[in-house]
This record gives C-alpha cells, structure tokens and sequence, in this order.
C-alpha cells in the first residue's frame, strides 16, 4: 500500500492546517464558497463536457440538476454564513440568576465525503459546501466511475479551493478502502446500502459519526385524475422524473408507478405520446437522454428484462444498444413482483407499472418494501395526501411532481431506514458538519449555603416545607439557580 | 434473565425465569413490537400523553422506592436522588407534556423560486422500534429521560437498564411493566448475553449511554443494518482554574460537580482540574477547607457520599492511586474502605502528565491537579487529548473566556461552575469526537427519536417549460437566467436578448 505514507502525512498536514483556526475565520469559509462558485461558472462548459462525456447527459440536465442547484446553493450560503455561524441563545428556565445559555456551532475537524457517479458535481459538492461553510477541512473522494468529472473536479478544486484544507483524493474501492481506515472526524458518503454498511463499520473504530444518503424504490402513486391537464402535467413530471433526470439513474427517481387498475391504459397511453413529443421517433437519437454509466450496469439492467414474464409485460420501449450503453425509455405493466425489477432498485429507464383495485392500497403495498429515499403521488384528493403523509415512511414526499424537492433549500435531504440517515441542503448541510456546543455562562455573585452537603435532616426539613415538593424548584435551588424564599434565609438566620 | 412478557402468555413464572433471553426471544420481542408500531397505536397525541402521564406518576408515587434503590446500588445519598434523578425525570416529563403537541405540528418552511408555486413542510414521525441501553450511574435518569424522548416522539420502546445497578434495574422492570403500556414499551433485563441477543436484531435507532468500548460494539452491531445511533458516552472533563477569582464560590462548585454528584462518577464531573503553579497551593487550601464543611473529618462516615459502585471499579481506582507517578502526590484523602467499597475524597497536586490517572476517565472521587506556568497552556493540555463530554473554566478573565468558549471543543462548556448545563432542556446534551455522537434534552430528545419528513406540495399550474425537453438552446438561456440571473436576466432571456 505505497499509498499509506503519502495519504497520512496529507492528513497529519490537514489536520495541523485545521488546528492552525484559519478555517474557522468567517472571511476564510467565505473565500472558499467564492471560489468554488467562480469554479462552476467560469467551468461551466469544462462540467458539461465532461458529464457528456462520463454519462452521456444533455447540457440542460447538467445545468438544471447539476451547475444551476449548485449555483443556488453558493449563493444561499453566502447569502446566510454569518446566521448560521452565530450562536443561538437558549431559552432558561425560571429567574436563572445571572447565567446565560447559548448553542455555539463549531466544526468537526477533518471529514470526509465519498460521492457516486450519478451527479458526480453535485453530490460531491453540495456536502463540500456545507463543509467548508462550517469551517472543516475536507477530503472529497469522487467516483472513478465518472472519470472525466472526477479528475475535473480534482484539477478545478485544487485550482480555485485553498489546497491545504481541500483536498481530492480519486481511485477506486482500493483508495476507498485505506481512506476509511483513517480518522475522521465526520464521514459523509452518497451511494449504495450495500458500501453504507462498509463506510459505517469502518466509522466504528473512531466513532466518527456518519451521514449516509442512500436509496431505494421511490414509488409514483399516480391517483385517476380526470381534469386532462393535470394528468397531461402528471405524464410530463414522471417522464422527466423518470427518464428525463440520468436516465432513471437518480436515487430519487421515479422508480415505479402505482394506479388503479381501470385508469393505466390511459396512463400508458398518455405516456407513448409525450415520450414521442419529447424526444422524438428515436429517442437515441435525439441525444437528450443520458447513457447507461457503464457496461456493468448496462448489463445489469439487461438481465431485469431477461425473465419472460418481465419481457412479456413490457408495453413500449425495450430496444437496448449495447455499444453506446443507451437503453431507450421502457414502460411495463405488471411485471411479476417476485421478479428482480420489482425488489431492486432499477436505477435505469426502465419503468414498471403495477396496477391497484383502489388507489389507497398503493399504502400497504409501500409499506411492505424497505423506506425509500422519497414518495411521489400525483392527487389532489386531501385525503389521500393526509394517508400518504402519516401512513408511510420515507425520506420525503412529494405531491404532483418529482425530483424537485432536490432543489428546496429549506427542505432536509436525507433518508430513513434502509434509504439513509442524516440530512443535508441548506442549512442542514452546514449543521451536518457542525457540532452543536452548549456554553453556559455563571457570575461568582449568586450562591447560597443550602446547595451544599452535609445534607442535615434540618436543611432536607427546610427545603421540604419550603418548597412544597415543587421538585424543579429543588433543582433549581440546589444548582443554585434560583433563591429560595425569604422565610428559608430568615429561619436560618 | 426474564423479560415482562405478555400476561396471555400460557407458560408458568418458573419457566418464565429459566428461559434465557437469547436471540429468539429478542426477535420475537422486536417482532411483538414492530407489530405493535405498525398498529398505529403509539401515533396518536393521546397514547403519547397517557403513557408521559404514567410515568411521572410512577416517579411520583414511587419515589420512595427509587431512593431505597439507589440507596442500595450505590449508597447514594436520598437528597442526590431526589435532586437529580427524581426531579430532572420530572422536569422532563412536565417539559414533554407541556410542549408535546408544539413538537408534533409540522413545520411550514419557506419555498423559494426553484420550486416555485409550490408549499413546503417538514414533518416529524417516529422511527418505529427503538433500544435505549443505559448506565449504572444516575440508572433511573439515564433509562428514562431518553424513553420520555422516545415516548412523546411516538415509538415502540425497549429500555436495558445496566445490570450493575441490579435494584433499580429491577424495580424499573417492575414498574415499567406496571405502569406503562407493555404492548409498546418493555424492559430486558440482562448482562453481555442478553445486550448481545438485544444488539443482532434490527432496531430503527438505538440510544446508547455508557464507555466508548461498549460504544463500538453497539455501532458496529448498527452498522449491520444501518441503524442511526446516539452514544452519550464520557471522559476526561476538565476544569481550568484561574486566580482573582472568588475562590470559596469556585471550590464550592468544583466539589458540588464531583464529589456531590455520586462520588464522582458522573459523565461529566470535572475529572482533573489545570491551575498554575502559583494559584495551586490556594486551590488546594480552598479544597481541604470545604471539603471538610461538607464532609466533615471522617468522610469515610459521611452518608452524603455515594459509595464506588462495585468492587470491580474499587479495584480499578486503587490502582490509580497505588500508581507509582503519583506517590507522593496526594495532599487530602486517599482513605479507603474496601468492605465498604469506600474512597474518600482525594485531591492530588502536581500529577504527571503520562500517569494512569491522567489516561483515563477517572470516574471516582479522584481530583487530580495539573500545574502549568500560564495559564493559557491549559487549553494545549486540553486539545492534546480527546474532546471530552464537558469542559469548565473559572475565571473573570473576558479574553480568556472568549478563548476557551472558541479552542475548546467539548460536548458542552460551562463559564465558572460546574455540571449545570445538565439541567438546562433548551440546551443539547451531548458528546463530540471521543466523547460522542447525538445529543438529547428536551426537543433534542423528541428529534432524536423521530425522523424529519420532508413534504413539498406542487401545483399542477405553474410549470415551466424549460424542465421539458426537447431541449432548446432558449430552455438552456431561460434555465440560466431563472437561476442567476435576477429580473433583468429573466426578461432578457424570454426576448432572447441574452
């Protein structure tokens, strides 16, 4: 592992730089978040090239999901740095004399974030500025699965970021491997249950604790709309969310669709013509869907379609080319559940429809199924929204569109169950990678007598009477944040 | 080891008693329980407030009970238990209750034009099933605040009181089972096996309190299926001493924080104390003095004292004293009283930094006193080791405050006492690196055990084209614009002039 030596003595030297408070300066965070946003504008072409060139992705999906929701946030943290730096006070209980109480946010130290592939700029980044903008030191390791983006990333972070708080570390499972063995003060990793496991473990040894933003089947309920614009609108979101955002290769895409049963012929229906509206005869050929990442997964994906069952449900779409890794938008209806597309996670263009009796089993049917990172339903039934909310767990829900909650700042980010745990965007990136300090303040000036041992039957007598069992009083009187009544000082006298 | 089974459950109390709690009988536990969840029982603000309610009245009706307990445990003395355990729970029940249904509203969050129309909220719900394991030390505080938490947050509990407090953990095992709804919330009583058989099931969080090396043991066993964790976990608080302060009031507090909080061992007494070379013999003066008004001359004797837990730790905290670095070093105490598992209080003045007393958490009525030239070393000598759960100051010094509040990473901090953050619910509880993960207290309790749900409501009016494709150069020039581009950029871009 000639890397070992190399990769410690960065660190040691990260670490130093952190120990050094230059990164705690406000004008130092401030300076990175405008670096990296020079980075993403004055790159701009450099990052659509380069996510053309990993994945195949249309400039507008690489400016809608990536560059222009990064751009966003920059701006919103450099809008709100010095709120978010800012101590809050904390409420006190009663006549607390003379003490004050404050939550202080510091940073954590040395992190880590491990990206995917998938929207290498944005999950590597969208953590690196809730990092930097609390104050830490970063490591960024991007997936090798997405070269062209990773190497930019590393070129351009060490061209705009300050180098010795910001490093990019690229490899494979290999660098992954011996960075998770070394120490680090907070872990935040995007992509499989399956690494989560190994990044979590790994996290035992130094009790680092981690965010993990995983997966899952994001299920679209789609209720049986009757005003034809809002199912013309509801058919248009779930093709974006669906095929329209990395080719299904999101964790918060649309994984598959629930309907009633009487109402999926018009579905599909509605879905051939605004797939065709939208990207033609040849969908290939339109060049605005993105490719499969690579030939695994393309191989993956081909094998969902090889049992006969799944193959005999599909009703549109299949055709798959292997060289060009592109597989076009496929729909299905009914595929069996036991089948593998039913019980992974498809992550592809490739979208099942499974038919109901009555919209509200959609419920159950979720519920038997590991929490997915986020639930869609397209209703306008109040009701039915209600259930969803209480009925289900989930990351989020969204009602009458997909995706776009990635884009809400006010909003968490994150998983539960098997889908993650922890969350980010907004401010919650910045508190994922803080730690909350409570300070509290004393003056020398208040102390009285009855907060000290020896506890005499007299002091326990008196304390009883005066304070009528009021239990918190006690308390209160004991850590000497409240004076007792003027009868207790005067019998002691 | 018998858990509180269901009273429709056909077998005898002796086959109850002798069958152990392995594996099988925790999955069939967590599997009652995940039934129960799924019921919707435990959602409601009703359930939630009725079971809140039972368990302040079982603190109240019971209280006797409990400081018997303690009494028997850990010889805690009946004040101790009644300030700090008793009251706390209550505090935290009445806390609970009070804000319940604030903390149960969603929360309505502000949309921005990225989502524009569009309506937003974030919604709390709980996990499901939760393990709270906790610690011998404050036994009934550290079980049941955190099951306050997980109660009024709306899930399915399972609390594993420590074994090393064996009244109290089975009076809670009997209360608990008597007061509270058994089909929701149980108590496993147990040792390794049973905490191990606990630790393989799949729970939605788990609450650990305790040492880091049972800490690792409960996060790697999460790992396995990717449960969120919260480790209150301890070590080596510090606090710093400055002069020109009024010393008595610091001593007081300095003694009131270790020796009065359970013969120090508590997570966050002050665990060693960092003054100058020049204060230390007026520290040290200031310490005999009030340590005997508490005392007295025979503190063996003194019933205000809490006794060291078991012989184990007795052990443990002998061997810190019989350490040859530290000879010599004792200026007050050092009597013990093995059959009574007693130590007395004990200051130590000048100890060497690599003595095994300066390496560990010393969790006993242990005070060592490091000396330093200046007193802005103290914070080197701090930050050289893991952050620890707490750390405090006294001085009047403005500028060396602000220091120590912005180098000093701890779980919490204190200016000029000791301890009290504990009391304070709008703070968070919590440690930091070494010392933990999470925190509790308060709404910080509620949050710990729920998950925050993210809901966006959208219109079906209001779309923008420039989402669809087929992706025009326009679209991308809009998109652009919409995003940074302020006003002018918008109308430049639908004209097309940009």
């Amino acid at each position: 592992m000639a890397m070992m030596p190399a990769l410690e003595r960065d660190l040691n030297n990260m670490s130093e730089y952190y120990e050094s408070g230059k990164t705690k300066d406000a004008s130092w965070r401030e300076s990175q978040l405008k670096g990296l946003r020079s980075f993403i504008m004055e790159k701009q072409d450099h990052i659509m090239n380069a996510l053309m060139q990993d994945l195949g992705k249309h400039q507008l999906e690489a400016f809608r999901d990536e560059i222009g929701t990064l751009i966003k946030t920059l701006n919103l943290a450099l809008k709100s740095l010095k709120d978010w730096m800012s101590g809050k006070k904390a409420k006190l209980p009663q006549i607390a004399l003379l003490t004050s109480a404050e939550i202080v946010p510091e940073p954590l130290g040395l992190v880590l974030i491990i990206s995917s592939w998938n929207f290498p700029f944005g999950l590597s980044l969208e953590p690196l500025i809730g990092a930097v903008a609390a104050g830490n030191v970063a490591v960024l390791k991007p997936s090798e699965l997405s070269p062209a983006c990773s190497s930019l990333l590393a070129s351009g972070i060490a061209t705009y970021l300050d180098n010795n708080a910001i490093k990019v570390v690229q490899g494979g499972p290999e660098e992954t491997q011996q960075l998770l063995q070394q120490r680090w003060d907070k872990i935040f990793f995007t992509g499989s249950a399956r690494v989560g496991r190994i990044v979590m473990s790994a996290a035992v040894k130094h009790l680092t604790p981690v965010t993990l933003e995983l997966g899952g089947k994001c299920p679209a309920v789609v209720d049986s709309l009757s005003s034809s614009w809002d199912i013309g609108t509801t058919v248009k979101r779930i093709i974006v969310g669906k095929f329209g955002t990395c080719a299904g290769q999101a964790c918060i895409s649309i994984d598959y669709v629930l309907v009633e049963k009487g109402y999926c012929s018009k579905l599909v229906e509605l879905m051939k013509v605004w797939i065709k509206k939208m990207y033609g005869d040849n969908p290939q050929r339109s060049k605005t869907i993105a490719r499969i990442v690579n030939k695994h997964h393309f191989s993956r994906l081909k094998s969902l379609l090889d049992d006969k069952m799944v193959k005999q449900s599909v009703v549109y779409g299949g055709s798959m080319d292997e060289e060009n890794l592109f597989i076009e938008p496929t729909i299905l209806v009914n595929p069996p559940l036991e089948a593998a597309i039913m019980s992974e996670e498809i992550f592809g263009p490739l979208l099942p429809i499974i038919t109901v009796e009555k919209i509200e089993e959609s419920i159950k049917f979720i519920n038997c199924r590991p929490k997915p990172l986020a639930i869609y339903a397209f209703t306008k039934n109040q009701t039915l929204q209600r259930r969803m909310i209480s009925e289900t767990s989930s990351g989020s829900v969204t009602f009458n569109d997909a995706i776009l909650q990635y884009a809400a700042d006010s909003l968490p980010f994150g998983g539960v169950g098997e889908s993650g745990f922890g969350m980010y965007h907004g401010k919650f990136s910045f508190d994922t990678f803080s730690h909350q300090k409570a300070v509290v303040r004393r003056s020398f000036l208040t102390d009285f007598w009855y907060r000290y041992p020896p506890w005499t039957l007299n002091k326990l007598q008196l304390l009883e009477v005066s304070y009528n069992y009021d239990y918190l009083g006690l308390l209160l009187v004991l850590l000497g944040l409240k004076r007792p009544s003027k009868r207790l000082i005067s019998d002691h006298i | 080891m018998s858990t509180t089974l269901d009273s429709h459950e056909t077998t005898s109390p002796v086959e109850e008693e002798q069958r152990a709690f392995d594996a099988e009988a925790a999955s069939l536990l967590v599997k009652k329980l995940r039934e129960a969840f799924a019921s919707g029982k435990t959602r409601g603000y009703g359930w939630r407030v009725s079971q809140l309610k039972a368990l302040a009245k079982l603190v109240d009706d019971q209280e006797q009970q409990i400081v018997d307990a303690l009494g028997n445990d850990i010889a805690k003395p009946p004040l101790e238990t009644v300030a700090y355990e008793i009251a706390m729970l209550k505090n935290s029940c009445r806390v609970a209750l009070k804000e319940l249904k604030h903390w149960m509203t969603p929360e309505k969050v502000k949309t921005s034009i990225a989502t524009f129309p569009s309506s937003a909220e974030i919604v709390s719900e709980p996990l499901g099933v939760v393990l709270i394991i906790s610690a011998w030390n404050y036994p009934f505080l550290l079980s049941l605040d955190p099951v306050i938490g997980a109660i009024a947050a709306g899930n399915t509990v399972v609390l594993k009181p420590s074994e090393i407090a064996p009244a109290t953990s089975s009076l809670m095992a009997k209360l608990l089972g008597d007061y509270m709804d058994n089909s929701c919330i149980r108590v496993v009583e147990g040792a390794v096996d049973e905490t191990s058989a606990l630790l393989q099931q799949k729970w939605d969080k788990i609450f650990y309190t305790g040492n880091g090396r049972v800490a690792r043991v409960v996060m790697a066993a999460a790992a396995k299926h990717l449960t969120p964790v919260v480790l209150e976990l301890g070590g080596k608080s510090p606090a710093v001493v400055d002069s020109n302060i009024n010393l008595k009031v610091a001593t007081r507090r300095i003694i009131a924080g270790k020796w009065c909080c359970n013969n120090g061992q508590a997570c966050i007494s002050p665990d060693y104390i960092i003054t100058t070379k020049d204060h230390a013999p007026k520290l040290v003066d200031a310490l005999k003095t009030e340590l005997e008004t508490f005392y007295g001359k025979n503190p063996l004797e003194s019933k205000d004292l809490s006794r060291i837990v078991n012989s184990n730790h007795f052990a443990r905290l002998t061997k810190l004293l019989d350490d040859d670095k530290v000879s010599g070093k004792i200026v007050y105490g050092g009597e013990k009283d093995e059959s009574k598992l007693k130590i007395s209080p004990t200051v130590l003045l000048d100890v060497p930094r690599d003595s095994l007393i300066m390496s560990e958490e010393i969790f006993g009525p242990l005070l060592p006193i490091l000396t330093v030239d200046k007193l802005e070393e103290s914070f080197d000598v701090i930050n050289s080791g893991p952050k620890p759960l707490a750390a405090y100051i006294f001085t009047n010094n403005k500028k060396l405050k602000e220091q120590f509040v912005g180098t000093i990473s701890a779980g919490g901090l204190v200016i000029n006492d000791t301890t009290l953050h504990l009391a304070v619910h709008t703070l968070p509880f919590g440690g930091v690196g070494e010392s933990g993960v999470g925190s509790y207290h308060g709404k910080f309790s509620f949050d710990a055990f729920s998950h925050k749900k993210a809901v966006l409501y959208r219109s079906f009016l209001g779309d923008a084209p420039v989402r669809y494709p087929p992706y025009t150069t326009t679209k991308l020039r809009l998109l652009k614009a919409l995003i940074g581009g302020g006003i002018l950029g918008i109308i430049r871009a639908v004209f097309g002039w940009s």
